[in-house]
């Protein structure tokens, strides 16, 4: 049957947080009341990427942008867009400080700079639905590696194309696979890493759930190449969404024959399964996640031997990540010559960010290497909200660091951002502005990595137990001289003596605050205050001469410490107050000060 | 040297209520005789009972080949896993960088006095079990909490209160 309009509407989990699904749920209604239904199809997608602004429809072929939709909007829209052809202009995108919307998504700034390639079939497929996916080239790479390729040329061809692993490390993927084929065992097993743990990153959640049938495309693709026959994809618990769809993917792939027995009718075996991870950021490590396979603990051993020679149950394994995969088949079909013109000398390609904190256009883009810091924050996230100040952003998680705005020019590409002190990472990149402190940041990712320690090395588990401790008492006001020193000498030797990535790069955070904002540390330590005005402890709160005596404080202060006669000032009873700032979050007059 | 442990006669100071174990039973026939299969066995069990009771880990290692003390082990090393009873509704408070810098813990301090409850426990009518996770995967949201399947986003101190409400009176109005 064919449509001459499609809906899309995002169905990615933020969007489906904002009622995505009722939208849907009405306009199919509509639509059906209208007698529409046989010209017009409503389409459930992956995630956008625009996550601020969900629930997002997007019509096609039209390209009109639909945006912050509710149920009770609707009629309306159905009624002058798709009955009387009249789009409407106060359901979509206006840029923040200016007047004029935008009707269509490619002329959208958060849109228009990315370049997509992991993401290349997001909002545009239901991912439901293996044909969708077909429809878009889909497994014509699988096909083409099994009539047209040796397991040399799929190797040769990944080489070529300069792909270096996205979860975070940025080893070379044809070299991982090259040395797996070249590991003596018949049984090897392929490995995709879902478990993604780091706080602020959700790259690899939603690549599942808008097109979980890439990933298991690069699978069998890997698979061939090192001549694996079981596969297994450990994946988050806490993801509930993407392990649905990649549990009907796997299904759908079967009925398909694209997995099981004789795949394609050339001989090739393979299948894959699904592996729930329980909660433990540690298992993102590949030696503790293979543990966690095999039912136990997930605490690191040493390497080598490396899993591409001793891994799963002790043969050899091949682990990669998530968006690592889903870049595969784009690379198959299109030629590495195509994915290497792509990006700097050393990092090729895209990478995929979750664009979060104080920013903006919260959300998921793709973004040629070589972009700089500035064009990701500024052109496609819109900038800082609230006319504040852009202070840094915290790139690779708890295991990198923050980049200050002054390093705004830096590049996207994994030598550059290591020489800033932070790292690439699977992809976090949480911005911050003036009111974020970055004493308060540092204590949050080190109370992160101090909880997430196995507990194996002695350094990790009790040298980040003790830099959480001198963080506490600084940001308390209780800091003394010497904290800084003892930061910088237990961070050393933290990092020296630690047998995983986990210990190896939790001192980060710190090291790379105490080079830029070190003048903040000292701020706490030596005059016991936070310049950004966050931390708690050292702040007091009052109330000044604008107060007309409303009340409203009075009524939300959890210890009754505001006290005053109404229409007159009042006053806050400092010996009761225990600085929650619900005075400074309800008053309507700023008639609350805090110092 | 011997070291003479000052209470000998440990108990375990876990609760252990009477549940039906024979709910199991189908579980441990799904998962008969598959190498590495004790986490998805606790999460099964967990499924359940919504905790893993003591009683459960007897079965199970008994049963399932396994020793009392690897299980244990492995409950305790996950955070998933949890060995007390919970409240009927479970609220989880996203502290991922992005809810963080966007005022979660000041939403857990919120919650923490609207329920009389501290993180990690649950409530004395046990209908609310209050607890931090470390990324919902919803950024866009911050800060979010969860309360059982339903999600709540972009969140200010003052909304904690008609949340909290608005599932009292639910409770309220089941019991009639």
């Amino acid at each position: 049957m064919e449509f001459r309009t499609h809906i899309m509407v995002c169905a990615g989990t933020a969007c489906v947080s904002c009622g995505s699904f009722n939208v849907k749920k009405v306009l199919e209604e509509e639509i059906k009341k209208r007698g529409l239904d046989k010209e017009i199809l409503v389409v459930a997608t992956g995630c956008q990427g625009f996550c601020a602004q969900g629930p997002i429809v997007v019509v096609q072929p039209d390209d009109i942008f639909y945006q912050l939709l509710t149920p009770e909007d609707v009629p309306f829209l159905v009624e002058e867009h798709f009955l009387k052809g009249r789009p409407v202009k106060k359901m979509m995108y206006t840029p923040p400080g200016e007047k004029t919307e935008i009707p269509t998504m490619s002329e959208i700034g958060f849109f228009n700079k990315q370049r997509l390639i992991a993401l290349r079939n997001k909002g545009l497929i239901d991912a439901e639905q293996i044909d969708d996916y077909i429809g878009r080239n889909g497994y014509n790479a699988l096909i083409k590696v099994l009539t047209e390729m040796t397991q040399d040329d799929v190797i040769k061809s990944i080489k070529d194309s300069g792909l270096r692993g996205r979860g975070g490390g940025g080893f070379p993927t044809g070299l991982k696979w090259e040395i797996c084929k070249n590991s003596k065992g018949d049984l090897k097993y392929i490995i995709c890493n879902a478990d993604e743990g780091d706080p602020g990153a959700y790259m690899d959640r939603s690549i599942i759930e808008s097109d979980p049938h890439s990933v298991i495309e690069g699978m069998l693709i890997g698979a061939i190449a090192i001549g694996a026959h079981e596969g297994v994809v450990y994946i988050r618990t806490e993801y509930p969404l993407a392990i649905k769809r990649l549990e009907t993917a796997i299904e759908q792939a079967r009925e398909y024959g694209l997995l099981g027995k004789d795949i394609l009718g050339k001989g090739f075996d393979f299948d894959l399964r699904i592996k729930q991870g329980a909660g433990a950021f540690v298992c993102g490590e590949e030696t503790a996640l293979l543990a966690s396979i095999e039912g136990k603990r997930g605490m690191p051993n040493k390497r080598p031997p490396f899993p591409a020679e001793s891994g799963l149950w002790g043969k050899p394994t091949n682990i990669n990540n998530v968006e690592t995969w889903a870049n595969i088949p784009w690379i198959i079909l299109n030629g590495a010559d195509r994915f290497a013109s792509i990006g700097t000398e050393k990092s090729k390609g895209t990478k995929v960010f979750s664009l979060v904190g104080k920013i903006n256009n919260t959300g998921l883009v793709e973004v040629p290497m070589g972009i700089t810091l500035k064009e990701i924050i500024f052109d496609i996230g819109g900038g800082v909200p609230n006319g504040k100040k852009f202070k840094a952003v915290q790139m690779g998680g708890p295991s990198g660091g923050c980049i200050p705005a002054e390093l705004g020019d830096t590049i996207i590409d994994y030598d550059s951002v290591n020489a800033t002190g932070a790292i690439m990472g699977s992809g976090g990149m949480v911005v911050m502005d003036e009111t974020t402190c970055m004493v308060d940041v540092a204590k949050y990712f080190l109370n992160f990595t101090q909880a997430e320690s196995c507990g194996k090395c002695t350094f990790c588990r009790i040298g980040t137990k003790r830099m959480l401790e001198i963080l506490q008492r600084i940001c308390e006001g209780k800091g003394e001289e010497e904290d800084i020193e003892k930061l910088q000498e237990l961070a050393a030797q933290i990092k020296d003596s630690s047998l995983c990535g986990l210990g190896q790069t939790a001192p980060n955070p710190v090291l790379t605050t105490l080079k830029y904002f070190r003048h903040e540390y000292e701020a706490h330590i030596r005059d016991k205050k936070c310049p950004a005005k966050s931390c708690k402890t050292l702040l007091t709160f009052e109330i000044n001469d604008k107060c007309i005596g409303c009340g409203a404080c009075a009524r939300v202060c959890p210890t009754k410490a505001i006290t005053g006669e109404k229409k007159k000032k009042h006053l806050i009873d400092q010996a009761k107050c225990i600085k929650c700032g619900a005075c400074f979050d309800i008053c309507k007059f700023s008639s609350i000060d805090k110092n | 040297m011997r070291i003479k442990r000052k209470n000998q006669s440990r108990q375990c100071s876990l609760p252990d209520e009477k549940v039906d174990l024979t709910l199991l039973d189908e579980l441990l026939k799904k998962y008969s005789g598959k190498q590495g299969s004790m986490i998805s066995l606790l999460q099964g069990t967990q499924e359940i009972y919504h905790y893993v009771p003591v009683s459960a880990i007897k079965k199970i290692a008994k049963e399932a080949n396994l020793s009392e003390s690897d299980i244990f082990g492995v409950i305790t090393f996950y955070s998933q896993f949890r060995l007390n009873p919970v409240g009927k509704y479970i609220i989880k408070v996203c502290h991922g960088t992005a809810c963080h810098v966007q005022n979660a813990p000041d939403i857990t301090n919120a919650l923490m006095i609207e329920l009389n409850v501290e993180d990690g426990k649950t409530t004395d009518d046990r209908l609310f079990t209050l607890e931090s996770v470390s990324c919902l995967g919803c950024c866009g949201l911050a800060p979010v909490i969860t309360v059982n399947e339903d999600v709540y986003g972009k969140l200010k101190r003052a909304d904690i209160h008609k949340i909290i409400q608005q599932y009292k009176s639910l409770e309220e109005k089941q019991n009639g």
